[in-house]
């Protein structure tokens, strides 16, 4: 379990430094230890479907982001109201934190498993390999049990590939003069 | 700056990736097929897959990615997923009155060709994920972002 607080710390200091950084590509590098942090916590807690989904994306966004963060030219913006946006944030961590208490208490604690009875749970521990004939549980339940929210799941992504051809598409273009001698 | 991105890396990474880059696509194919019998399942071995792709984009420039793998063609191939994933959940309702309905002989556990249509979705759903991330990544190798300051 101290492991676990390790990365968790690390996960919080690498978010940070990803967040506060000026150079947007180590901000980038930052955000891909955050998943690296994540993935390897996913181990820990015995879910090797998760961590190793969540390694495989982490990778590939991370070189997706690399790759549109390349040109260093892409300035960030530091002017605006830094009190008034700074107190807003405070004000929304502090609603969340309280909501949060008051719903984390329901809870079980962290790593234990539930002492309530969770009736669709059990029946997939118990059922799961005799109804879908899948050995590997998490796969009967993201393709069988619940193959509604994987539905939902591959719109989310479909639209996503979607709108990226979208906005980043060639066809529609305004062609100016310096981009036409730019793509030679 | 970017004619010499379009020729590729060095030739030490063309020669590792040209080692590498089999394997990758092997073991993305590994997960794929085996998602219903070990961690893994379609969404990983997808992602694996389009990694591979990434990998001889990154290692050899564009010009021979796109001669293996063209933007159109991921396109058409993330489409194939969508609908075969979504005729499965229909052909469960075709069959049994049910959606989703798992309308397949179970096999034997442990069996490759076991669990009725959860492997077709995991393939359904490799071909959505892989082919969808691998368009994004061309999309964006494509994009030129212009200069601010060079006008």
């Amino acid at each position: 379990m101290t492991i676990l607080y390790i990365l968790l710390v690390f996960m919080i200091v690498a978010a940070i430094v990803a967040v506060e950084i000026r150079d947007l590509l180590s901000s980038v590098i930052a955000v891909g230890a955050v998943g690296l942090g994540l993935s390897v916590a996913f181990l820990f807690l015995k879910a090797p479907d998760v961590a190793l989904t969540q390694l495989v994306v982490e990778i590939v966004s991370v070189i997706i982001l690399i790759r549109a963060t390349l040109r260093k030219d892409i300035g960030l913006k530091t002017t605006g109201a830094r009190f008034l946006s700074g107190l807003t944030a405070l004000v929304f961590v502090a609603a969340i934190v309280l909501l949060a208490v008051f719903v984390f208490q329901d809870l079980p604690t962290f790593g234990a498993a539930s002492t309530r009875e969770i009736v669709a749970s059990d029946r997939y521990i118990a059922e799961g390999e005799t109804e879908t004939g899948a050995t590997n549980l998490v796969a009967s339940v993201i393709l069988d049990y619940r193959a509604y929210d994987t539905l939902g799941e591959a719109t989310v992504l479909f639209t996503a590939v979607v709108g990226v051809l979208a906005v980043v598409r060639r066809v529609g273009r305004k062609s100016e003069p310096d981009m036409q001698g730019q793509e030679e | 700056m970017s004619k010499e991105r379009e020729q590729g890396m060095s030739v030490i990474v063309k020669t590792v990736t040209r080692l590498t880059v089999g394997m990758i696509l092997l073991y993305g194919i590994y997960i794929v097929a085996h998602g219903h019998l070990s961690p893994g399942g379609g969404f990983a071995g997808g992602v694996i897959i389009a990694l591979s792709f990434i990998h001889l984009t990154l290692a050899f420039g564009r010009e021979v990615a796109f001669k293996a793998l063209s933007e159109s063609t991921s396109a058409l191939l993330e489409s194939v997923g969508a609908l075969l994933f979504l005729c499965i959940s229909l052909g469960g309702l075709l069959v049994g009155g049910v959606f989703f309905l798992n309308f397949f002989p179970k096999g034997q556990a442990f069996h490759l060709f076991s669990a009725g249509t959860i492997p077709l979705s995991n393939l359904a759903i490799c071909l959505k994920v892989g082919a969808g991330l691998f368009t994004i990544f061309l999309a964006i190798v494509f994009l030129r972002i212009e200069p601010e300051g060079k006008s």
